[in-house]
């Protein structure tokens, strides 16, 4: 569709519009155009685009994806219609004509025309260059095969060529060697690792992406690298490229060492392509140079944008300023604003290099001796922070591998607000700042995704539109359509908008979803009313008075802890595993768990235990990490047959509940030993098992602070330690959370840490919201405020947690003993049938 | 598995008070296995009783008025209609009534 003009013909419609072409198809020459078109250039201009790749204009900044994508890696942009920024009938729409694969050679400034490499020759009043840049292919030995092809096995890494280039030789190839360690570099090396090739990174400085980073930073992105099995090259040149066959074979460095390869990616750097410019008179020197509003300083009819444009000594090779420029080449052009000026950008960049995640504004590191720098080390987490201020102004700030705080430091950069008083608050939130509040403060006009340059109003504004979505306004703002690295704080910013996640809840403070009041409002209500039953309680308290599938458990749980004496027994408030005391498991089976105070059993349990195993044919036997003994793989209507057979009582290792205390030898046996440590957990297990709270309790004794039982991590754990003394910790774990356990006292006698413990657990169990942990509730009433009360005694409630534990104490009546017979019709009736149980295989403990 | 192209099915299945209130149960219906539900709200409601996440006794759930909590892993399904708001796959819905006093299910 290449039509060639001469001169202007048959005057027609189109002929009375001024004729803008704009040469070079890349990101800028789309972005400039587009701007120009949200400014009413449609009307005002027939415009004509020429572009050398034969496509529409694509991200460029998704090549390395296009990489990694084709490996099975995950990528960000599901689509891969993303990777183009506008489609070839984007053109057709607009009435943009489209040379793709023509390159222009030259401009006849006086004619005011551009000729093509097909003999073209095209008029404009207005051109726009946007000619960006290319690969620099440092000159080498071996590199080239002839004046214009590379050797086979050699690449650039700069065009959709290039990438699928690559991607069709990656296939045969085992080993790549990757010339300049920048990020470009280092894109392309993950990408060929995701391939299954050996990568190794050339680079001629200690510092990899020393654009970017300095050298401590550079140090933390070079050991996550490592990790990931990247072969780095540091403070080495490359000599020559060897060939066999006219095949790449390997490279040889500087030193004159060798290193066999197959293939080479050359990443050493971007030249703007200004050879257009040159021949055709215009001031060139790294890069076309033009004025504030982005016309080349010789001809006002020639702009420029992007990596071939100078501005004030600057040749800019990201994406941000390019939107700058695009909306000011656009402002002046299309006269929306003809006196705007571009006054150059403060570069600030986000990225993702092979993984890991990087940001970087201003300086990389303090130039004056009274700048302030503040930096943070974590390198087994591969986390390197840093910010340098300068008069009170942040100046400069580098996050490498952690970038939660990049939205408020890019605030704080491009606003040149003020810093807190402590510095080390830009990197961490000290008190309870969380993030969701910080995009709702940003200021309106901070850039939230660089790479399509939409600010945070520009989302705002999208909500205020009738967006209720995230997805919806990333769609039409194209936010988080680039690189991906922003999608977290667009999500945090619309949501923020939206009055969604990002907002207070109250419901956060209610003790179950379906009852709008914190816990001290609904016990009061629930001990004034004296509501003593679940379904009273949603009558009373529920909106409408309805029910709440969510609340019942933590109701029925609430209630039992209030009313030990007479709370009416409503089985359907109960979980199933409350309903037949034992823990449901993945295939509608039940484990049974007896107890086994403090982990001790003798010959005759044992030989119960096995004797029951094999009359019901259980699956499995497993010893838990609380010292007890797993039945597991029973169906629901044989858990009362078990029971009896078993003659134990329950370990409860189901509910919400006391679990169990694991205790060591201690001094029974142990040379170690300074406590009785199993008399102690027996003891303690004896006295509260069962006791009911918001979430399970696991406790542990032991008997030295050698601590074998690992009480430091548990609910309570007790540790004998000199002198007859027990020392007490609350709030540990060890599961999905891991806590060490603060030291509520250090008592001298059994009977006092038999005490403390339950008086601890009895505030525990008054104060913790539902499914509150101890590792969250101790950190949430504090340390201090907890040895008070259950301690110190200042409440003077002490005795008062004693009598109602003591109360719990008395009514506790064994659940596999009181349930030998139905509670509820049907309670153990299979609620699977026709599902043959057990489903899990039957493992035979020997045998593996 | 019923489908519509299978003739209706109906069962009777004994009183009602075999469910206790505010609890399901499950049972046989031809080959289907069905849970029936009694909310404290009042009402009867069936479903199939195999919850199409990864296969939990839904008749083993937590119910209110509205909805049924699978006790594997918390989805939620209209006792109504069988609907999942929480994501996973809706489980198909019966009718369920009382008939002097017994529990009657019918499979379309």
């Amino acid at each position: 569709m290449t039509q060639t003009a001469t001169r202007p013909e048959t005057p027609d419609a189109a002929s009375t519009k001024s004729r803008l072409v704009v040469v070079g198809n890349g990101m800028s020459g789309a972005r400039a155009l587009e701007e120009i078109l949200a400014r009413g250039g449609g009307e005002q201009f027939a415009v004509t685009v020429f572009g050398d790749e034969p496509y529409g204009n694509y991200n460029r900044i998704l090549l390395s994806e296009v990489l990694a994508g084709a490996a099975g890696e995950a990528v960000d942009n599901e689509d891969s219609d993303d990777l183009y920024l506008n489609p070839l009938d984007w053109y057709d729409e607009n009435g943009i004509t489209l040379h793709a694969g023509v390159r222009i050679v030259r401009i006849d400034r006086h004619a005011k025309v551009v000729l093509g490499d097909d003999g073209s020759v095209t008029p404009y009043d207005v051109l726009v260059l946007a000619t960006g840049s290319r690969s620099f292919f440092p000159p080498m030995e071996g590199m080239w095969a002839s004046d214009t092809e590379l050797t086979p096995g050699v690449f650039g890494f700069r065009s959709l060529d290039d990438a699928q280039a690559m991607l069709a030789h990656v296939e045969q190839h085992r080993t790549a060697v990757v010339i300049g360690g920048g990020l470009l570099g280092l894109e392309a090396a993950a990408g060929l690792q995701a391939h299954g090739v050996a990568v190794h990174v050339v680079h001629p400085t200690e510092v990899l992406m020393n654009q970017q980073l300095e050298a401590e930073a550079s140090k933390v992105l070079r050991s996550k690298l490592e990790q990931m099995g990247m072969h780095l090259h540091l403070g080495v040149k490359t000599n020559e490229i060897l060939t066999a066959d006219g095949r790449v074979s390997g490279v040889r460095f500087t030193d004159g060492s060798d290193l066999a390869c197959d293939m080479v990616v050359v990443t050493a750097g971007i030249r703007p392509n200004i050879g257009l410019a040159m021949v055709s008179g215009l001031e060139t020197q790294r890069a076309i140079v033009v004025d504030d509003k982005m016309r080349s300083v010789d001809d006002d009819a020639i702009f420029v944008v992007g990596e071939c444009a100078q501005h004030r000594g600057e040749v800019y090779g990201v994406v941000g300023p390019l939107w700058e420029q695009a909306a000011v080449l656009a402002d002046v052009v299309t006269g929306a604003d003809p006196d705007a000026e571009y006054h150059g950008s403060r570069l600030a960049t986000k990225l993702k290099v092979a993984g890991v995640d990087v940001a970087q504004m201003g300086v990389k590191a303090p130039e004056r001796a009274s700048d302030e720098f503040v930096q943070f080390s974590e390198t087994g987490r591969g986390v390197y922070q840093t910010v340098v201020i300068r008069d009170g102004t942040l100046i400069g700030a580098t996050l490498v591998g952690d970038v939660s705080k990049v939205a408020a430091l890019t605030q704080a950069f491009d606003s040149r607000s003020a810093l807190p008083e402590e510095r080390v608050k830009l990197l961490f939130d000290l008190g309870s700042a969380g993030d969701a509040s910080a995009a709702a403060d940003l200021p309106d006009d901070t850039q939230i995704c660089n790479c399509n340059g939409v600010s945070k109003g520009d989302l705002v504004a999208c909500v205020e539109h009738g967006a209720e979505s995230v997805s919806a306004c990333m769609a039409q703002t194209r936010a988080g359509k680039g690189c991906g690295s922003c999608k977290g704080l667009v999500k945090e910013v619309v949501e923020a908008a939206l009055g969604g996640a990002g907002v207070e809840d109250p419901a956060d403070s209610y003790y179950v979803p379906g009852i709008p009041l914190d816990k001290p409002t609904l016990m009061r209500e629930i001990r004034t009313r004296e509501l003593k039953s679940v379904s009273s309680v949603f009558a009373a308290l529920a909106p409408e008075g309805k029910e709440h599938v969510g609340s019942k458990m933590g109701l029925t749980a609430l209630l039992r802890m209030m009313w030990p004496d007479d709370v009416v027994d409503e089985r359907d408030g109960r979980f199933i595993n409350d309903r037949v005391h034992a823990n449901i498991q993945r295939d509608g089976t039940f484990s049974v768990v007896p107890r086994m105070s403090g982990g001790v059993t003798d010959a005759a349990q044992l030989r119960r235990i096995a004797d029951v195993a094999e009359k019901h044919d259980i699956p499995m036997i497993k010893l838990t990490g609380g010292q007890r003994i797993d039945l597991l793989g029973v169906p629901k209507e044989k858990l009362p047959e078990v029971w009896a057979d078993l003659d134990m009582p329950s370990g409860w290792a189901y509910g919400k509940s006391f679990r169990t205390v694991k205790t060591c030898v201690g001094t029974d046996f142990c040379r170690f030993g300074l406590g009785d440590s199993t008399r102690l957990g027996i003891d303690l297990e004896e006295r509260y098992k069962g006791i009911e709270g918001p979430a399970k309790m696991k406790l542990a004794v032991s008997g030295c602070p050698r601590n074998c039982a690992e009480s430091m991590v548990k609910d309570v754990g007790l540790v004998a330690v000199e002198g007859g003394k027990w020392q007490i910790y609350v709030g540990g774990a060890a599961g999905a959370t891991i806590r060490q356990g603060d030291v509520l006292a250090t008592v001298d006698t059994h009977e006092e840490a038999m005490t403390i413990t339950g008086r601890f657990l009895q505030y525990y169990r008054e104060n913790a919201n539902w499914l509150e942990r101890t590792y969250d509730f101790v950190p949430r009433m504090g340390l201090d405020h907890i040895i008070a009360v259950v301690v110190d005694d200042t409440e003077g409630i002490a005795a008062e947690l004693d009598a109602r534990m003591q109360a719990s104490v008395d009514r506790y009546v064994d659940p596999w003993a009181a349930d030998q017979t139905e509670a509820t019709p049907g309670q153990f009736h299979d609620a699977l049938p026709l599902v043959p149980l057990p489903q899990v295989p039957v493992r035979e403990g020997s045998s593996r | 598995m019923s489908t519509d192209a299978q003739p209706a099915v109906e069962a009777r299945l004994g009183p009602v008070d075999q469910i206790p209130l505010g609890e399901g149960r499950a049972f046989l219906v031809g080959d289907e296995p069905v849970a029936v539900f009694r909310p404290r709200s009042g009402g009867l409601h069936a479903l199939r009783a195999i919850c199409p996440h990864r296969g939990g006794p839904l008749a083993d759930g937590l119910v209110d008025g509205e909805v049924v909590m699978c006790p594997l892993h918390n989805h939620q399904f209209s006792l109504a209609d069988g609907t999942c708001a929480t994501g996973a796959d809706d489980v198909t819905a019966y009718a369920a009534t009382e008939e002097d006093g017994e529990l009657v299910v019918r499979l379309h």
